[in-house]
């Protein structure tokens, strides 16, 4: 069991996350799936922006987890505050931008006519909450600056099984993806509302893993975080 | 306040002694999330904290004190209400899962220099498996909530961190039960928070007892 402190330390290097995401045998197996449909480990253009912008705001505390994408970044002390904005500005928009891809996986899957009853109402109500998420974030976003715009994405819908897999993998990824970024975001209320949003996340995954006879906690006692790298490298081959 | 206001009366009747603030504000949270739902527990916390001044080891120590009254149902109580099959199955994971809680959060104390507060002592109003798996879900649901209203407080970042790795799974232990009992999955919509704040704190204020 890790020790709280080693579990909330901010992973120096990104290496070390990737090494705690590679214990967790479902996020192993989606990535390896994702992996397969990915060339080249570069950041896809639109949201290569917001790994930049994150890393600008990560003079002003502890590491940032995408500090190694922000390496030019040097914000003094007098454009802290403006850093800061930017950096919670850059966060809330890759969640908004991860929000839209996940309302519209469900939306699709909604209309694929491979889920029915009882199942296709708990994946309808939760595409219904991502929506939500999405317009809350996109309001947030416009508060500090300009919200990200949507994607297009493209997912795979082939059966009810691997569908159900990959909203799986997506809830998941999405309660990592918060996980990780809980330590970067500056102002309380943009944290008060990523909070609130992370654990509704983490519902959704535990429902889905135990549909798909999975652990409810597959990280055990401790969820793990993913960097914001991390996360996009795995999104990219969602995003047409 | 009249019984029909009562949103779960079984978070009434838990009983947490101690005198210490990590049990009052406990205390306090259990009554404001019996009177007026889980969801009200996040604001409950966050203004008892903000309110208070509470420093980083007043908060650890209050969610020391949360992940002991939970190990405490599920390793104690929940050996004592005849649980069978799936539900004993996720109540014994959940309990070994809060018992780690308990000792990270010991340790993180104590490597502050903070004192861990001791267990208090709990009663919880369940006698067999149907109202212990209810209880189980409201305190997960508090659970969350406390942690979510905590977590904008702490000051140190890597606290936030170990929070946030925790209330993941709080909220993972509250929809695997609410699959198993047929509970809703999120109970509060969209958000693990209600939006009417100052309203749910206006209300919920009164309710602190020292």
């Amino acid at each position: 069991m890790p020790s709280i402190q080693a579990n909330a330390e901010r992973p120096p290097e990104p290496g070390l996350v990737e090494q705690l995401a590679r214990d967790d045998v479902e996020r192993k197996k989606f990535l390896r799936m994702a992996g397969r449909r990915m060339g080249a480990g570069v950041a896809a253009g639109g949201l290569a922006a917001f790994i930049a912008a994150c890393g600008s705001s990560s003079s002003s505390s502890s590491q940032s987890t995408a500090a190694g994408a922000g390496a030019s970044s040097s914000a003094t002390s007098t454009s802290a505050n403006a850093a800061n904005v930017s950096g919670d500005l850059a966060i809330v928009n890759y969640a908004l931008t991860l929000e839209y891809l996940e309302a519209q996986f469900y939306a699709k899957v909604g209309k694929s006519g491979l889920f029915h009853g009882k199942t296709l109402s708990v994946l309808k109500s939760f595409g219904m909450e991502e929506a939500e998420h999405v317009a809350a974030l996109k309001k947030a976003a416009t508060s500090l600056g300009t919200p990200a715009k949507e994607p297009v994405g493209k997912f795979p819908l082939k059966s009810a099984a691997q569908v159900a897999k990959l909203a799986g993998a997506v809830e998941n990824l999405g309660a990592s993806a918060y996980l990780g970024q809980a330590g970067n975001i500056q102002s309380k209320d943009i944290l008060a509302a990523a909070l609130a949003i992370h654990t509704i996340e983490a519902r959704h995954a535990a429902t889905l893993n135990t549909l798909l006879k999975l652990s409810p906690t597959p990280d055990g006692a401790f969820a793990k975080p993913m960097t914001m790298a991390q996360v996009l490298k795995v999104v990219k081959p969602f995003i047409a | 306040m009249s019984t029909s206001d009562i949103q779960h009366p079984e978070l009434a009747g838990v009983d947490v002694a101690g005198m210490n603030r990590a049990s009052f504000i406990l205390r306090g949270a259990l009554a404001t999330g019996a009177a007026y739902g889980a969801a009200a527990v996040a604001p409950f916390v966050s203004d008892a904290f903000a309110a208070s001044g509470a420093t980083d080891i007043d908060i650890l120590n209050f969610a020391l004190t949360l992940e002991h009254l939970e190990t405490d149902f599920y390793k104690v109580k929940g050996k004592t209400v005849g649980l069978s099959g799936a539900a004993k199955a996720l109540a014994s994971t959940i309990g070994d899962q809060e018992a780690e809680h308990v000792a990270a959060l010991t340790r993180a104390i104590n490597a502050a220099g903070g004192k861990p507060v001791k267990k208090p002592m709990f009663a919880f109003p369940v006698r067999d498996s149907a109202s212990f798996l209810k209880l189980a879900y409201v305190l997960e649901n508090t659970g969350v909530g406390a942690y979510n209203g905590a977590g904008p407080s702490l000051m140190n970042k890597q606290y936030l961190a170990a929070a946030g790795s925790i209330v993941q799974v709080e909220a993972r232990h509250a929809a695997s039960i609410a699959l198993l009992t047929g509970m809703p999955i999120t109970p509060s919509g969209a958000f693990d928070k209600p939006l009417t704040k100052s309203q749910v704190l206006a209300k919920a204020g009164p309710l602190i007892k020292m």
